[in-house]
């Protein structure tokens, strides 16, 4: 603390200095912006200079050159002052816990604006619109488009769009209305303000902010769906609002009687340009971006740069056409981030992300700061009690029965329905912030003569919903019971059922031969894993095997878990097994889990017997306990790694892939593959282990392109089944034997050349897709067979197991086996 | 499609499974239409071959299960009623209604969710999943870069983590208890089904 003390009264001088300078250069009012510098200002600044130069009489060691670094002093300042006041706030968790950072930024900004307020008299620094829209907001709403999970918001887009659109109208008309209602009504005492300024300043009003919106419920970590819905709403909702500003603000201007019937129409026909044309922009950015990382192999260092500058430009540029910038930037990073992370270096993956984070972060300190500062201002205080509270009591009011209205219309078209209380956070999470502040104070005061009694009002209505509902919002959830969002460590078990389920749904999807909203979602895969990926993405990254990876990955693991008891056998650097420290403990303290650890780490399982090597030399028990309890550690790390990365996808998830990590296309093929295999292995084996000794299996070769991918796992399969079978002694029980023992060394290299003569195109098309189609079992039976690719088998029998040759021998009728047997073979050829 | 009653005609006790499983009747009729077309033969049931010629089921890892699990007690056929109950585990759950008690009862409830679930894993039926039993699924859900020893690691930790009364095997309340923070009901639950 006494660091963070020294740093306030550091801030405290400096802010002090400032205010003293300015005044002695003249009163000015100086924005963030050099060109808002008034005339006086400027014309004294330049006569300094003059003076500067004809005055002088001797060569000047050192000068104050003031003037000179003025406008980036001053920014680099503030921006410090800001980051300064974060770290402040951020020094005692007990407060930030209890409060929102924002909220404490916002009053460190009170404090901030009063001291300068006392110093100057005047507020000499204001969030104005300009430096807001143009420099803070855009890095805010890029990082949230770009860390944006894709598949949790196109589920639910439908229920965000509703809210977006039909909330955000709602919201405007009917706080609009209600205030003309209450003036009409003399509760606002004497004001001149039409119905249509009301409009318009309902539609200013009615946005949620996406900033706030973060600021507020990243701390309070409710669960997935609840927070996408606020949030996904809080980013569609610019659409509306910029339409909404704009046309009411056009109406303002023309006056009432100029409203007709083709003004309105031509008011909804803008919404839509607006709203689609600025996602269009945006998706189109999106693209270029993913165009350009594919050809930036040798330019690594600033590859980074190009997503920050194109995703600015979107932005830029849909501003340029009026269009809705938010929405721009918002589509420009979701569109891109799948294709970025899987082009660029990892490095620069994670530049990226970190840059961003620090870039939005920075801004939204910045705003919430300026917020509160430009409390401070004695033009914008105007007091009309009615005015604001009615409008405080509105915004609340309508929010509530606008979410819950739509949500009841909702419910009925989703397969989860949104609870009550999800809908009671919904309606609260509702908070207004810096955008609304923004458009209002880009009111034109000729045109609205209350212009800072509305600027005041937006203000106060910002500070109630970003502190006071900030505040109560994580004792609410709790009181309230919501689901938080899924803690991070689940059990085993749990992972496994979640995955066992995933199959389950689709099996189960399958068998009742319906397609839900999977069909257009393996529409959607097919059109992108084939076209866009095909363009969009560096061949490398579509070929990357993830296999690589995972393997490297637990090697790692491995390591680090010998490092961890190497490293506690103070320091010895000579590597032992782990048996021996096990081996020892088991006898000191008998608990069954160094049992499991026995089984697992060593690799021969003969080391359950104590045989007894060098004890280990005075090392006291609980030395011994440590490193247990380290290797127990790492193993339960083990397992989970293990689990998350090999259980099998899913063919669901194989379809609407969101992760943005390597993409892994070929995985899927593979494991594909494998669960093939497997499963025609099992059922072979189940079926010809009830009656031994029957004769090998022959199988019927029929080959078309579209089954060539399988044809392969037919090969592998048929001759694992054989050396298998050759090696039980006539399996009574259906358990599985790994054909590889402990390592997989023989099956691995087989599966190389599969990948190799798989990533061919033409061959690669037809992956998941052939599976979607079934085959009715007559058409297995009489696809036709092409001489090329009895050849193309052959290379592929170099297989470091098979001892003997395999048989094509061409049973053109199944009538001779068996029905189960018929089945089988037919099914393993297919 | 044409005249329900007469539809409904084809279909035996079809209020009796209306009643069991929640079905509506407009669902009873499309799942027997799917029912019929998956029975190639026309044999008024299914047996195994009918189900495999899906091919989806063989590229699922637990497929066969799952096929086994439509096949209850050693029957090797399956008959339009079983059929529509077993499916019945899949719908949605419906937390709004709350009849008289029956919503116990019902196919889709959580409980029943859960034990059908267990019965994926628990393959013998003995109301326990063994270490062996979990061994068998974990290899069958684990791509094969895993070796045995990792396997064997794995289903000793998830034994270790689930089970409660330390008999090496995993009960139906065990079970039940480690899986209560899951939402079964989303996950268990296909839309169209409701």
């Amino acid at each position: 603390m006494l660091r963070c003390g020294y740093a306030l009264f550091w801030l405290l001088g400096s802010v002090l200095l400032i205010c003293v300078v300015s005044p002695v250069k003249g009163e000015a009012v100086v924005t963030r912006e050099g060109s808002h510098l008034k005339l006086s200002e400027s014309s004294h600044s330049n006569e300094s200079q003059h003076g500067h130069s004809s005055n002088i009489t001797g060569i000047p060691i050192i000068s104050f050159k003031w003037h000179h670094v003025e406008t980036p002093y001053l920014v680099a300042f503030w921006v410090l002052v800001s980051f300064l006041g974060k770290l402040v706030i951020e020094a005692n968790h007990h407060v930030t816990s209890v409060i929102p950072e924002s909220a404490l930024l916002i009053c460190f900004g009170f404090i901030l604006g009063g001291m300068i307020w006392a110093a100057d008299k005047v507020q000499t620094f204001r969030l104005t619109p300009t430096v807001f829209f143009f420099y803070l907001l855009p890095q805010v709403i890029l990082d949230a488009g770009y860390h944006m999970p894709n598949k949790l918001f196109f589920t639910n887009l439908g229920g965000i769009l509703v809210h977006a659109v039909i909330g955000t109208c709602w919201n405007a008309a009917s706080l609009g209305l209600s205030l003309w209602g209450c003036q009409m009504g003399g509760a606002m005492g004497d004001l001149d303000i039409g119905l249509l300024q009301y409009l318009l300043f309902g539609s200013l009003m009615a946005a949620v902010d996406p900033v706030a919106v973060i600021a507020v419920f990243e701390q309070v970590h409710v669960n997935d769906v609840l927070f996408i819905m606020v949030f996904g709403e809080s980013l569609l909702n610019d659409g509306v609002t910029v339409v909404l500003f704009n046309v009411f603000d056009a109406f303002v201007s023309l006056g009432g009687p100029k409203i007709d019937a083709a003004e309105i129409i031509k008011g909804i026909v803008s919404f839509f340009v607006v709203a689609f044309g600025g996602s269009l922009v945006g998706l189109v950015f999106g693209l270029l971006i993913s165009l350009l990382t594919r050809c930036t192999k040798n330019i690594q260092i600033i590859e980074p740069g190009f997503i920050f500058v194109l995703g600015y430009l979107s932005y830029l540029t849909a501003e340029m056409l009026s269009l809705s910038a938010i929405l721009s930037i918002v589509f420009c990073g979701m569109c891109c981030q799948k294709y970025i992370n899987a082009n660029m270096d990892e490095n620069s993956v994670q530049t990226v992300r970190y840059a961003m984070k620090a870039f939005a972060n920075g801004s939204e300190t910045i705003i919430f700061v300026f917020l509160g500062i430009s409390a401070i201002d004695k033009v914008i205080w105007v007091w009309n009690t009615g005015f604001i509270l009615l409008t405080l009591l509105f915004v609340l009011v309508y929010r509530f029965i606008g979410v819950f209205f739509l949500t009841w219309i909702l419910n009925r078209y989703r397969l989860v329905p949104l609870e009550f209380v999800d809908q009671v956070i919904m309606s609260y999470g509702g908070l207004r912030g810096a955008v609304a502040y923004g458009l209002a104070v880009m009111l034109d005061e000729n045109k609205i003569k209350e212009k800072n009694l509305m600027v005041c009002t937006t203000l106060i209505v910002v500070y109630f919903t970003v502190i006071l509902q900030g505040i109560t919002m994580k004792p609410l959830v709790m009181w309230l019971k919501v689901k938080r969002a899924a803690v991070t460590e689940v059990s085993l078990l749990e992972k496994l059922t979640n995955k066992m389920f995933n199959h389950t749904l689709v099996a189960i999807e399958d068998i009742s031969g319906q397609i839900g909203h999977n069909y257009m979602r393996s529409k959607w895969k097919y059109f992108e894993e084939n076209w866009m990926s095909w363009i969009l993405m560096k061949p490398s990254a579509r070929k990357k095997q993830d296999q690589v990876f995972d393997v490297f990955h637990q090697l790692n693991l491995k390591d680090a878990m010998e490092y961890v008891t190497e490293g506690e056998r103070r320091g010895s650097l000579e590597f032992v097994r782990n048996e021996n420290s096990i081996i020892d403990f088991k006898k000191k303290s008998e608990s069954e889990s160094f049992d499991i650890n026995n089984a697992n780490m060593s690799n021969d399982h003969g080391a359950m017997s104590t045989t007894s090597r060098d004890p280990i030399p005075s090392v006291s028990l609980e030395m011994h306990e440590q490193i247990m309890k380290a290797v127990r550690e790492a193993e339960a790390i083990n397992a989970h790694h293990l689990l998350d990365q090999h259980l099998y996808k899913s063919r669901k998830q194989h379809r609407h892939r969101f992760s943005r990590s390597h993409f892994d296309i070929n995985r899927d093929e593979k494991e594909v593959q494998e669960i093939f295999q497997r499963t025609m292995r099992n059922r072979l084996k189940s079926f010809t282990s009830a009656k031994m000794g029957v004769k090998p299996p022959k199988t019927i070769v029929k080959h078309t392109q579209k089954e060539q991918q399988q044809k392969m796992p037919n090969g592998k399969s048929m001759d694992k089944a054989k050396t298998s079978y050759s090696g039980d002694e006539g399996p009574n029980s259906v358990s599985f034997v790994h054909p590889a023992g402990i390592e997989n060394p023989a099956f691995m290299p087989d599966l190389d050349p599969m990948d190799l003569l798989q990533i061919p195109p033409w061959l690669g098309e037809s992956e998941l897709d052939s599976s979607m189609v079934a085959l009715s079992h007559r058409a297995q039976v009489d696809l036709p067979r092409t001489p090329s690719n009895l050849r193309r088998l052959a290379p592929l029998r170099i297989s470091t197991r098979s001892t003997d040759s395999f048989t094509l021998e061409n049973i053109p009728d199944t009538q001779q086996m068996d029905t189960q047997e018929e089945f089988l073979q037919s099914k393993l050829t297919t | 499609m044409g005249s329900s009653s007469s539809s409904r005609n084809k279909i035996p006790n079809a209020q009796e499974l209306m009643r069991q499983t929640g079905f509506s009747s407009a669902h009873l009729l499309r799942l027997h239409d799917r029912f019929e077309s998956l029975d190639r033969d026309n044999r008024g049931y299914l047996s195994p071959d009918d189900f495999e010629a899906l091919g989806g089921l063989a590229m699922n890892p637990i497929g066969g299960r799952i096929i086994e699990a439509f096949f209850s007690s050693g029957q090797d056929t399956v008959d339009f009623s079983s059929f529509v109950r077993i499916l019945a585990h899949f719908r949605p759950t419906d937390r709004n209604r709350n009849k008289e008690g029956t919503q116990q009862e019902l196919p889709s409830s959580r409980t029943r969710k859960l034990k059908f679930a267990f019965q994926l894993y628990d393959l013998d039926r003995d109301g326990k999943i063994s270490r062996e039993e979990l061994l068998q699924v974990l290899r069958a859900m684990l791509g094969l870069q895993v070796t045995e020893e990792q396997l064997q690691s794995i289903a000793e930790r998830a034994i270790q983590e689930a089970d409660l009364d330390k008999d090496d095997a995993i009960s139906f309340d065990e079970f039940k208890k480690s899986l209560e923070k899951m939402d079964i009901d989303t996950k268990m639950s296909v839309s169209f089904l409701k």
